[in-house]
C-alpha cells in the first residue's frame, strides 16, 4: 500500500500549494518539498526490498471487466526512474524558489509541479499498461500546463501548444498500441504482457502495434522526426526546462521503451527502426546544438542528441547496450540537470542566456563556473566524469554489433561524430559564457546567486564525479537490479574506468580532439550551415495546423450545408445502400405461408388507401385537400385493422385520426397561406426515386414475413388472460397487466409531450390572419346554433359511451385509452362547437393536473402491490355482484387503466385546448413564478 | 391478399418519405403522420393476416396474436403525441421566425438581409 502512497501523495497534496498560495513563498515551497520528501522516503523505505529482488506491488481492481485495475510495481526500472523523479524534483523546488519572481504565482506553479511528479511516478511504478496510459496522458497535460506556465507570453502558449498537440497524438497511437499488445496478450497486467512476449512477437499484429509503440515513445522523447517541439518548449521556465527536460518527461519515452523492451524488443524490425531513430536523432540534434545561440536552445538540442543517444542503445538490444542506456539515463539527468540550472542561473543574474551576448562570467561568477566545467564535462564526455563511461560502454557497443551486415562500421564511426560534436558544443557552452573577453551590455550586472540556488548544482556536480571516479560504489546496485528487468540475457554489472587501450578509448581520444577542432573551426562550419535554407519548425507546424483546419471546415461546409432535406436524403440513401445487399440475399421473396384470397371489398380498400396517399403527396401544396386525403388514409388504415381481426385498433386508430386531423386543421391557420413553389423538377425526381426505393424495400420486407409462417410468444398471454389476469380481452389484459410497466411508460411518455407541448405555446404570438389568402374574411358566425345544439346534446351521451366502453375494456374491445380519446373528444367537439370562453365558464379545469393524476393513479396502482409482497404493477381481481348491473368483475388492472384514461384526456386535451386557445384571449402568457 | 396489403404499407411509406423530403414543415408533419400510419401496419402484420379470430378469449378456439396489437395501440396514441408534438413545433417556429421553411437560411442570404 506504501507503493500506492507514494504515487498518490504528489496529486494528493497538489491542492496544497493552492491553499497556502496567499501564505509567503517559503511557506509554499516548503509544503511541496515536504509532499515530495515523504514520497522519497516512502521510495528509501521500499528501495531494500526491491534491490533484493523482490518487487513490491499492490493491486486494487478498478474497472476489472476492462481489464483495467489500479495497481502498481517497483521493480528495478521503476526504482531506478522514480529515485531520479523524486531526487531531482526535490533540488528543482529548492532551485525553483529562487528561480521565480516575485510577481510568478508560485503555488500555481507548486501545484502543476507536484502534479507532473505524481504523472511520472505513475508511469514509471504502474503495473497496468492501460493505468500506465493513463498517467502518460497526465504528463502530456501537466506538461502543457507547466510549458505554459507563463500564459502572458505568446511563444509559451505556443510551445505549450505544440507540446501537447505532439505528444498527445503520440499519446493516441500509445494507447492503440497498448491496446494491440492487451489484445493478444489477453490482459494488461506487465505480468501476462511479459509472459505472452514470445506470442506477441509472432503475432500478425506484431508490426502495427510496435509502430503505434514506438510512435508514443519517439513524440514523447523528442526523437527524429518529431524533435521539433522540444525546442519550443524552452519557452517554460527554466526549473521546468530542467526538470522537464532533463531528467523525465523526455525520459518516459525512453521508459517506456526500456520497459516493453522484453515484450517487443530483440526483433529485426525493432533493431532497425530504434538504431537508426535513435542514431539520426543523435546526429542531428548534435549538430544543431552547435549553432544555437539560445543556452537553452543549445541544451535543448543537446537534450534530443543524448536521448537519440539512449535510443539507439535501447534499439541495439545486447545486454551490454541495454546496461549502457540505464546508466546514461542516469548520467544525463544528472549532468543536464545541472545544466540547465546553471543555464536558469545565468539568465537569471545577467538577464541574457544569449551566447552572443554573454561571455567573460567567469570573473563575476566563478563558482558557477566550476559547477559548469564540471556538468559539461559529463556532458562532453571526458574521463572521470560519469558521461565518459556511458558513453564509452556506447562505443563498445558500437563496433561489437553486426546488425547492419557489411555496412556495420558506419554505426561506430557515426557514433563518433556525434561524440566529436558532443564535445564541441560543451565547449561552446563553457567557453562562450565564461570566458573571453567581459561582455557589456548585460541587462543586469552578473554576480552569483545565493548559495542555496546554487546548492542543487553543486549536488548535481558532485555526484557527475562520484559515479564517474567510483561507479561501483554508487550505482551497481542499482543498475544491477534495473537490467534484471529489462534484459533478457542476464549480465554482471562491471563498470570501470580503465580498461586498458582498446578501441573505445581510441574512440574516446577521437571524439575529444575532433571536438575540439570543430569548436575551433565552429566559424566556418556556420558559414557552410547557412548555405541551408532553414525552416523554422515553429512556421511549419503552424502551417500543418492551418491546413488541416481548413480541410476539416471546407469538409464540413460541404456536408453540413445547413439543409435537413439533404441530410434526411443522406440518411436514407445509406439505409438503401445497406438494406439492398441483405434483401438480395434471401432466396426468395414469397414465403411457404398459406396466402388469404384478395376479395373485391379489400381490392377496392387498398387502392383507396393508395390513391389517397398519392392524393395526400401529390397535393402536398394545397394543404386543405392533403390533409383532407390524409383523413382518408387513417379511416382506411382503421378499416383494416378491423378488417384483420384488430378491433382495439380500430378503434384507437379511428379517435386519434378525428383528434390529430383537427389538430391539424388548427394549426393550418397559423401556417402560411400562400406556398411557392419550392422545389425543382430534380429535387422531385430525385425524392421520387428515393421514396420509390424506401417504399420498395418496406413493402417487399413486409410481404417476405407476412409470407412466412411464424412462431409467437403470444400463446402464454391467450393461456393465462382469463386465469392471470381477469380479463377475456387480451390486448387489453396486455396493456393494463402483462406489460403494464410499458403502459406507464408510454402514458408519462404521453403526459410529457403535452407539457412540452404546453411549454412550446407558452408566449408565443403568432401571425393570426384576419382573412384567407384573397382577402375574404372570416365567416361572421363562428359558432353555428346547430353545431352548437346538437354537439351539447351529445355530450353525455359521449361520456356515458366512453364510460361503458371504459369498463367493458377488460373483455371487450375498449379500455383506458380507446375511452379517454372519446372523452376528450367529446370535449373537443364542445369547444369547437360552443367556443373557448363557454367552455371555460362551465368547467374550467387544469388538464395538466388531470394528466398528472392519471399517471399518479397508475403508478401508485402499480406501487399498491408491493403492500401485498408481489412485484411492481401485479394485478389482482375478484368477482363482485352489483344491485341491478349483476355480476361484475373488480380487477385492480381497471384502477390502472383508470390512470392511462385520466392521462389519455388530460395530454390530449392539454394539446388541443391550449392550442386552440391561441386564437383567443385565453392564450397562455409567460408564467409568474 | 398480402402482396395487396404490402403494396399498400409499400404506397404509404413511399408517399410519406416524399411528403418528408419536402422543405416546408406542413407537409413534413403529414408525412410524419402518414408514416406512423404505415409503420403501425407494418408492425401489426407481424401477428400475420388473420380473418375473423378477435384475440378475445371465448368465442371461437382459434385467436390472432395479441402482441403486436397491444404495441400498436401504444405506438398509435404516441405517434398521436409525436405529431401533435411536431406541428406545435412548426407553428412555433413560424411564430419565432416567420416563416415555415426547415432548411437554415444560406448564410449568404441572411447577411445580406441584415
Amino acid at each position: 500500500m506504501n507503493l500506492a502512497i507514494l504515487v498518490m501523495l504528489p496529486f494528493i497534496g497538489a491542492v496544497l500549494p493552492l491553499l497556502v498560495s496567499s501564505r509567503p513563498r517559503w511557506v509554499i515551497t516548503l509544503t511541496t518539498a515536504t509532499i515530495t520528501a515523504i514520497s522519497f522516503f516512502l521510495l528509501l523505505f521500499l528501495a531494500p526490498q526491491t534491490l533484493q529482488g523482490l518487487v513490491p506491488t499492490t493491486h486494487v481492481d478498478w474497472l476489472p471487466a476492462l481489464g483495467l485495475s489500479f495497481s502498481f510495481r517497483l521493480d528495478g526500472l521503476s526504482l531506478l526512474f522514480a529515485g531520479l523523479i523524486l531526487g531531482i524534483g526535490l533540488l528543482i523546488i529548492t532551485y525553483a524558489h529562487y528561480y521565480l519572481s516575485e510577481k510568478d504565482d508560485s503555488g500555481r506553479f507548486f501545484a502543476c509541479l507536484l502534479l507532473f511528479m505524481g504523472s511520472m511516478l505513475g508511469i514509471v511504478t504502474a503495473d497496468n499498461l492501460i493505468l500506465l496510459w493513463l498517467f502518460w496522458e497526465l504528463t502530456s497535460i501537466s506538461s502543457f500546463l507547466l510549458i505554459g506556465y507563463w500564459f502572458h507570453q505568446s511563444n509559451a502558449r505556443r510551445g505549450a501548444r505544440m507540446a501537447l498537440a505532439i505528444t498527445g497524438a503520440g499519446g493516441l497511437a500509445l494507447l492503440a498500441g497498448i491496446l494491440l499488445i492487451g489484445n493478444i496478450a489477453g490482459s494488461y497486467q506487465l505480468d501476462a504482457v511479459f509472459a505472452a512476449a514470445d506470442s506477441i512477437r509472432e503475432h500478425s499484429l506484431y508490426i502495427p502495434a510496435l509502430l503505434l509503440v514506438l510512435l508514443g515513445a519517439f513524440t514523447k522523447s523528442a526523437q527524429f522526426p518529431f524533435q521539433f517541439w522540444l525546442p519550443h518548449a524552452m519557452a517554460a521556465p527554466t526549473p521546468v526546462s530542467a526538470y522537464l527536460h532533463s531528467a523525465t518527461m523526455v525520459k518516459a519515452g525512453i521508459f517506456l521503451m526500456a520497459r516493453l523492451f522484453p515484450v517487443l524488443g530483440g526483433t529485426p524490425e525493432w533493431f532497425t527502426i530504434v538504431t537508426l531513430t535513435g542514431l539520426a536523432t543523435m546526429l542531428f540534434g548534435a549538430y544543431f546544438a552547435l549553432f544555437k545561440t539560445d543556452l537553452k536552445g543549445l541544451l535543448a538540442f543537446s537534450t534530443i542528441s543524448h536521448l537519440g543517444l539512449i535510443t539507439m542503445l535501447l534499439g541495439l538490444g545486447s545486454a551490454g547496450a541495454l546496461l549502457a542506456a540505464l546508466f546514461h539515463i542516469l548520467n544525463h539527468a544528472t549532468f543536464k540537470a545541472g545544466l540547465f540550472m546553471i543555464a536558469g542561473i545565468v539568465d537569471h543574474e545577467t538577464g541574457s542566456r544569449d551566447l552572443r551576448k554573454l561571455s567573460g562570467l567567469r570573473k563575476f561568477m566563478p563558482y558557477t563556473m566550476v559547477l559548469a566545467l564540471i556538468t559539461s564535462a559529463a556532458m562532453a564526455g571526458i574521463p572521470l566524469f560519469n558521461g565518459f563511461l556511458s558513453k564509452e560502454m556506447l562505443f563498445v557497443e558500437s563496433y561489437q554489433q553486426h546488425l547492419f551486415g557489411g555496412l556495420s562500421w558506419l554505426v561506430p564511426v557515426l557514433a563518433t561524430a556525434g561524440a566529436m560534436l558532443s564535445v564541441a558544443y560543451s565547449i561552446r557552452f563553457v567557453h562562450g559564457v565564461f570566458f573571453d573577453k567581459v561582455a557589456e551590455n548585460l541587462p543586469k550586472t552578473p554576480h552569483e546567486p545565493p548559495l542555496m540556488m546554487r546548492a542543487p548544482v553543486i549536488i548535481l556536480a558532485t555526484l557527475c564525479i562520484a559515479v564517474g571516479v567510483a561507479p561501483m560504489l554508487f550505482v551497481s546496485d542499482l543498475l544491477q537490479t534495473a537490467i534484471a528487468v529489462v534484459s533478457p540475457t542476464s549480465i554482471d554489472v562491471a563498470i570501470s574506468i580503465w580498461h586498458g587501450f582498446n578501441l573505445a578509448l581510441l574512440m574516446s581520444i577521437l571524439a575529444i580532439i575532433g571536438g575540439v577542432g570543430i569548436y575551433v573551426y565552429r566559424e566556418d562550419l556556420l558559414s557552410f550551415n547557412r548555405q541551408f535554407d532553414h525552416h523554422d519548425a515553429k512556421e511549419v507546424f503552424a502551417k500543418i495546423v492551418k491546413s488541416v483546419t481548413n480541410f476539416c471546415d471546407g469538409l464540413m461546409n460541404r456536408v453540413e450545408t445547413g439543409s435537413l432535406q439533404r441530410y434526411i436524403a443522406a440518411l436514407l440513401i445509406i439505409t438503401v445502400v445497406f438494406v439492398l445487399p441483405e434483401l438480395y440475399q434471401i432466396n426468395q421473396l414469397t414465403g411457404s405461408r398459406e396466402q388469404l384470397p384478395v376479395n373485391a371489398v379489400s381490392l377496392a380498400g387498398a387502392v383507396i388507401t393508395i390513391l389517397a396517399a398519392i392524393g395526400t403527396a401529390a397535393f402536398h401544396h394545397q394543404r386543405l385537400t392533403s390533409l383532407m386525403m390524409l383523413s382518408v388514409v387513417g379511416l382506411m388504415v382503421s378499416l383494416t385493422f378491423i378488417h384483420f381481426s384488430a378491433p382495439d385498433l380500430a378503434l384507437t386508430q379511428l379517435v386519434v385520426e378525428v383528434v390529430s386531423i383537427i389538430l391539424m386543421i388548427l394549426a393550418l391557420f397559423f401556417m402560411p397561406q400562400r406556398i411557392p413553389k419550392a422545389s425543382s423538377g430534380g429535387r422531385v425526381a430525385r425524392d421520387i426515386l428515393l421514396a420509390g426505393f424506401v417504399g420498395g424495400i418496406v413493402g417487399s420486407l413486409n410481404y417476405a414475413f407476412l409470407t412466412r409462417p411464424m412462431n409467437s410468444i403470444s400463446d402464454f398471454f391467450l393461456e393465462n388472460s382469463v386465469s392471470g389476469g381477469g380479463g377475456t380481452n387480451v390486448v387489453n389484459v396486455i396493456l393494463v397487466d402483462f406489460r403494464g410497466f410499458d403502459t406507464l411508460g408510454e402514458i408519462t411518455v404521453l403526459a410529457i409531450a403535452a407539457a412540452g407541448i404546453h411549454k412550446l405555446l407558452n408566449n408565443l404570438r403568432p401571425f393570426m390572419p384576419s382573412s384567407d389568402v384573397d382577402g375574404r374574411p372570416w365567416h361572421r358566425v363562428k359558432h353555428p346554433l346547430l353545431v352548437q345544439t346538437v354537439s351539447q346534446a351529445i355530450l353525455p351521451l359521449a361520456l356515458m359511451v366512453s364510460f361503458y366502453i371504459f369498463l367493458r375494456g377488460h373483455n371487450l374491445p375498449g379500455g383506458g385509452f380507446i375511452a379517454g380519446l372519446i372523452t376528450a373528444s367529446a370535449m373537443i367537439l364542445q369547444y369547437m362547437a360552443n367556443g373557448v370562453d363557454w367552455v371555460k365558464h362551465r368547467f374550467n379545469y387544469n388538464y395538466q393536473t388531470l394528466a398528472s393524476v392519471g399517471v399518479m393513479i397508475a403508478l401508485f396502482t402499480g406501487v399498491g402491490s408491493w403492500f401485498f409482497g408481489h412485484n411492481f404493477l401485479t394485478s389482482w381481481f375478484t368477482h363482485v355482484h352489483w344491485p341491478i348491473v349483476g355480476e361484475f368483475e373488480f380487477a385492480t388492472a381497471i384502477l390502472f387503466d383508470l390512470g392511462v384514461y385520466l392521462t389519455v384526456i388530460g395530454a390530449t386535451l392539454m394539446i388541443l385546448a391550449n392550442f386552440g386557445q391561441m386564437t383567443t384571449r385565453h392564450r397562455p402568457r409567460q408564467e409568474k413564478h | 391478399m398480402e402482396a395487396l396489403y404490402a403494396v399498400t404499407v409499400g404506397m404509404l411509406t413511399a408517399c410519406s418519405i416524399y411528403l418528408i423530403l419536402r422543405g416546408r414543415s406542413f407537409p413534413i408533419v403529414i408525412g410524419i403522420t402518414m408514416l406512423s400510419y404505415a409503420v403501425n401496419l407494418f408492425l401489426f402484420s407481424t401477428g400475420r393476416l388473420v380473418l375473423n379470430q378477435l384475440p378475445i378469449i371465448g368465442n371461437q378456439s382459434e385467436y390472432t396474436d395479441p402482441l403486436p396489437q397491444a404495441l400498436v395501440l401504444t405506438a398509435i396514441v404516441i405517434g398521436f403525441a409525436m405529431t401533435a408534438y411536431s406541428i406545435i413545433l412548426a407553428v412555433r417556429v413560424r411564430g419565432e421566425l416567420g416563416t415555415d421553411e426547415v432548411n437554415e437560411p444560406n448564410q449568404n442570404d441572411g447577411e445580406a438581409q441584415r
